[in-house]
């Protein structure tokens, strides 16, 4: 299986001997448990290191060892951090792609591969370098148990002659990377230097590319989506987890569990959170339920299956109004799916999650600064709401490596919703759990444990009136619903309006959300370069929609809508909130291959559509 | 106008300054007759007795008829009828939000022992501090009447239909999975569960308990096997048992050789008089063969099977706070800016 598309570059491009700066694509093939993470990652760091905008994607199987394995690297000095479908630089170290990795090269590119997979002999019109790892591994890394793992340090080394990045970069990465283990670190960082004296000797510089020192990555931080909502939700103040192992989401309880075992042990050894691995999706939400309904802020997080799981509860939630963080980060479905690939799937289903009238508050981040910062717009909004809100990543987004400002601390304390206390009581002398008293949808819960005889109410998913107490009138239900319709109505001025770029003038707007975002940054200026054509861009960052949304689609002819998953999902809530005559403007670019979206595939497909 | 000589005596209260009418709920939508609401009465008398706060407890409850009862008993509680089969989570996920609450759950056969099995179980193996009661008439009462897994062998439904299959124990299932205290009752043997409600109350960890609690309407007749007329010929108590809590002072003798003492976490005492001489209810291994051969003699076997007031619980094994997790304070559940700081360093 090939990872790379079919190269769209004019043949003629690479004829004449150039210099190529801060601009690439560089692939690695392995095979997976053979260790090359960590070579990757200090490939990259090293990278990052220098000053220059850089990526990283792992394409890798579900599987723990023994498949393909792809890393890529894009470095970009113009910022570009989406996925590029054409590969600059390929590390052939699996034999069993190796061929096709090859093959699927446009001409010009380079390959550098193990010596005895023979790959020099396949094409004329690529640039060879061939390494004799098992050769080299041997002197640096006496036990040969190890070698397995040191190996692939070589290339890294390699790499950082023939793109001339900084050894002492390399050093520095490596330091970071086994940062506590000093007999790991000098290991690998002879393979690296072994690696690159080879390649002083023997591999005269025949490519175009080079990494040069910039300074586009000062202050930043490199962390993956997960990390950094998990770091989101403890500054939120989380206080119960309930997970279920899933891919692509156990990174998140498990980067929480780290955080919290470091930064939320009381003095007096305590820990001021609980984190359970459930039994299964089920039981993570109901627990998140119990909790939220005793008052904590609780979370829970998963992907596409748990999220069919946890329908039935979500509608409990919806109903009861208890309030509950859900992460989803979406791997490609249905079913089983392709567990180790991204998408979009989910956004539908988990708008309208569960059976009835139901319809979910979902956040939608596209970078890691925003798992970070809508961790806390989450707990806020559902606080506020008295409901369940999902966070809609992704795979690319929560499982890979990402530059990212340094976060930023939460400046606005942290508020409660509307909960009535002893004190409230004894002034009120009681409430009514399901009164709107305030015209905004939103009624005044108490918490269990609340020290006044009319605390109490029944949370029930059965018919209920305004006191919560059983009842199967039409009224009651009737205007119980219309009441939590109001509250969604209401939160659409509360949740994270779109990130809006217009001049006012362009024709053609386009709308996407979430990791897409990279891919359109980048397609824009392919549009306005290549084509002269101007668009304007709305990012969604929530649903329900905002007035924004709709003033977009208004003010342009034609609107595409990009996202990541086969039946145009968000593009069908677009239709259903937008006013009849608006909905002709909207066309669908949608991509369901697995693979994070890049640049080039929507701006052709939109020039297609454009009929250019 | 202070004419009047005589007044009405102040109502009877408990230790806390409660009366009875303080731990009643609504009125019964269940049927005239139905075992559960015996429960209810029990619960409320054993609250009442021991002198808890309404406003500490949680009462929690599945979907079905048992699961309905917490409506009909203590009204200053808060409650939770969630999903079919799934209280347990949301139990779980309350205590730990708030490990001050004394959580009851209220379940079914068919709640936990068909669709609420696999909670049912993860429950028992964490002994999280709960009540867990079971009201068990071998029948899906909300439905009209099909069995439940806990029906057993050879009964038979109204309209003719025998059962199959075996039973599901749920008291061998909490004792081999990790319950620390596992009894069975029946709803008309009021002195038993009232008795062993209280010591419920005392505990600290999972107590599940099954409480036979026929079904007047779908599986009280003749074939039957969890009927009034079965239970009352076929009940085969382990022990007599009775309970001192910890507040009433009382030191009553009694005799080792015929007793057995348990002393509960809050130091209360639970007595049970042998009614098989080498019954040790502090066996696990012991309990669960004594219960499989209650299976082969076709008894129905009740009392205390399995106690150990000593196992932490899962809110002890988790460490957490003293505090409730849910109301602790900003300061507390919001690390510094420093913190934000070193972490951002070491991703640089």
């Amino acid at each position: 299986m090939a990872t790379t598309d079919v190269a769209l570059r004019e043949a003629s491009g690479r004829a004449e001997p150039k210099h190529v700066v801060n601009d690439m694509s560089i692939q690695v093939a392995t095979v997976n448990g053979s260790g090359s993470q960590s070579s990757n990652s200090v490939l990259l760091r090293s990278i990052f290191q220098m000053g220059v905008p850089v990526s990283g994607k792992n394409l890798f199987p579900s599987n723990i060892a023994g498949l393909p394995t792809w890393y890529t690297i894009r470095a970009n000095k113009d910022g570009y951090i989406a996925r590029k479908k054409e590969i600059d630089f390929v590390i052939a170290m699996n034999p069993e792609t190796a061929q096709e990795d090859v093959m699927s090269l446009a001409a010009g590119a380079a390959v550098l591969y193990d010596e005895p997979l023979n790959l020099n002999s396949l094409r004329a019109d690529l640039i060879f370098y061939s390494v004799p790892y098992d050769k080299l591994v041997a002197p640096v890394c006496p036990e040969a148990k190890l070698r397995k793992l040191v190996r692939n340090m070589i290339y890294v080394g390699v790499v950082a002659k023939l793109l001339e990045i900084d050894m002492g970069e390399v050093e520095k990465a490596i330091r970071k990377q086994f940062s506590k283990k000093v007999k790991a670190a000098n290991l690998n960082l002879a393979a690296v230097q072994a690696g690159y004296d080879y390649a002083a000797a023997n591999l005269p510089k025949r490519d175009p590319y080079f990494i040069q020192r910039m300074d586009k990555t000062k202050g930043k931080i490199i962390i993956d989506g997960n990390s950094a909502a998990a770091l989101g939700c403890m500054f939120a103040g989380v206080t119960v987890v309930s997970w279920y192992p899933i891919t692509p989401s156990s990174s998140l309880p498990e980067a929480t569990i780290e955080y919290m075992k470091r930064f939320r042990v009381g003095a007096d050894g305590k820990a001021t959170f609980a984190i359970v691995q459930a039994e299964d999706e089920l039981a993570a939400i109901g627990m998140v339920i119990g909790a939220g309904w005793a008052g904590a802020r609780a979370m829970t997080a998963t992907a596409g299956p748990g999220i069919s799981l946890m329908a039935e509860f979500s509608g409990l939630a919806y109903y009861t109004e208890i309030p509950g963080v859900i992460w989803d980060i979406q791997r490609v479905g249905p079913s089983t799916g392709l567990p180790t690939r991204t998408s979009q799937g989910d956004m539908l289903s988990t708008a309208f999650l569960s059976h009835g009238d139901t319809k979910h508050i979902l956040l939608i981040p596209c970078s890691a600064e925003e798992c970070f910062s809508m961790a806390q717009d989450a707990f806020e909004l559902a606080e506020q709401f008295q409901t369940l809100v999902f966070v809609m990543s992704d795979l690319d987004l929560g499982m890979n490596n990402w530059m990212a400002d340094p976060f930023k601390y939460p400046e606005k304390p942290i508020k409660r919703g509307k909960v009535l206390d002893k004190e409230e009581l004894d002034r009120l002398g009681g409430f009514a759990r399901y009164k709107d008293v305030d015209g905004d949808g939103i009624p005044y819960r108490t918490l269990p444990g609340t020290d006044h005889p009319a605390a109490a109410w029944f949370a029930r998913g059965s018919g209920h009136n305004e006191k919560g107490q059983y009842s199967e009138r039409p009224d009651d239900y009737e205007r119980n619903m219309e009441r939590i319709n109001r509250k969604f109505e209401t939160a659409r001025s509360f949740v994270p309006r779109p990130d809006v770029v217009a001049n006012g003038s362009s024709k053609i707007g386009i709308i996407a959300y979430g990791t897409s975002h990279w891919a359109i940054v980048e397609s824009r200026d392919q549009l306005r370069k290549e084509y002269s054509i101007e668009t304007d861009y709305l990012r969604l960052r929530a649903y329900p929609f905002t007035r924004e949304v709709h003033d977009f689609v208004k003010t342009h002819d034609r609107v595409y809508v990009v996202e990541q998953n086969r039946d145009a999902q968000m593009m069908s809530l677009l239709k259903l909130d937008l006013e009849p005559a608006l909905v002709t403007r909207l066309r669908s670019i949608a991509h369901i291959h697995g693979l994070p979206m890049d640049a080039r595939s929507v701006t052709d497909e939109l020039m297609t559509m454009e009929g250019k | 106008m202070a004419a009047t000589t005589t007044s009405a005596p102040p109502p009877k209260t408990n230790r806390i300054g409660l009366a009875v009418i303080d731990y009643r709920g609504g009125k019964t939508t269940l049927c005239a007759g139905c075992g559960h609401n015996a429960i209810s009465e029990r619960i409320i008398d054993a609250m009442y007795e021991m002198g808890v706060k309404p406003e500490r407890v949680a009462k929690l409850s599945g979907i079905g008829c048992s699961s309905k009862s917490p409506a009909y008993f203590m009204g200053r509680s808060h409650s939770f009828n969630a999903v079919h089969g799934r209280m347990p989570s949301v139990a779980t996920g309350a205590v730990l939000a708030n490990r001050s609450l004394m959580a009851l759950g209220v379940s079914g056969d068919g709640d936990t022992a068909s669709i609420g099995m696999g909670q049912f179980v993860h429950l028992m193996r964490r002994n999280l501090p709960l009540i867990y009661i079971i009201e068990d008439n071998g029948v899906y009462g909300l439905t009209k009447g099909q069995f439940s897994a806990t029906a057993d062998l050879g009964s038979k439904l109204k309209t003719g239909v025998i059962n199959d299959l075996p039973p599901v124990d749920t008291c061998a299932m909490a004792v081999t999975l990790g319950a620390t205290f596992v009894g069975r009752s029946f709803s008309g043997d009021k002195r038993q569960l009232h008795a062993m409600l209280k010591a419920a109350i005392a505990h600290h960890g999972t107590v599940m308990l099954d409480v036979v609690s026929p079904c007047v309407t779908f599986n009280d007749h003749e074939g039957s096997t969890k009927s009034y007329k079965y239970m009352k010929d076929h009940d085969e108590p382990l022990q007599e048992v009775s309970f001192v809590p910890a507040f009433e002072d009382i030191s009553v003798e009694y005799d080792p050789g015929s007793t057995v003492e348990v002393t509960m976490h809050d130091g209360s005492r639970l007595r049970l008089r042998k009614l098989e001489e080498d019954y040790d209810p502090t066996d696990r291994i012991r309990a669960i063969t004594r219960l499989n051969e209650a299976h082969e003699k076709g008894e129905v076997l009740t009392g205390v099977f399995y106690v150990n007031p000593k196992a932490p619980s899962f809110v002890d094994l988790l460490n957490i706070a003293e505090q409730p997790l849910a109301t602790l304070p900003e300061s507390v559940v919001r690390p510094g800016r420093e913190v934000l700081e070193q972490v951002m360093e070491e991703l640089r």
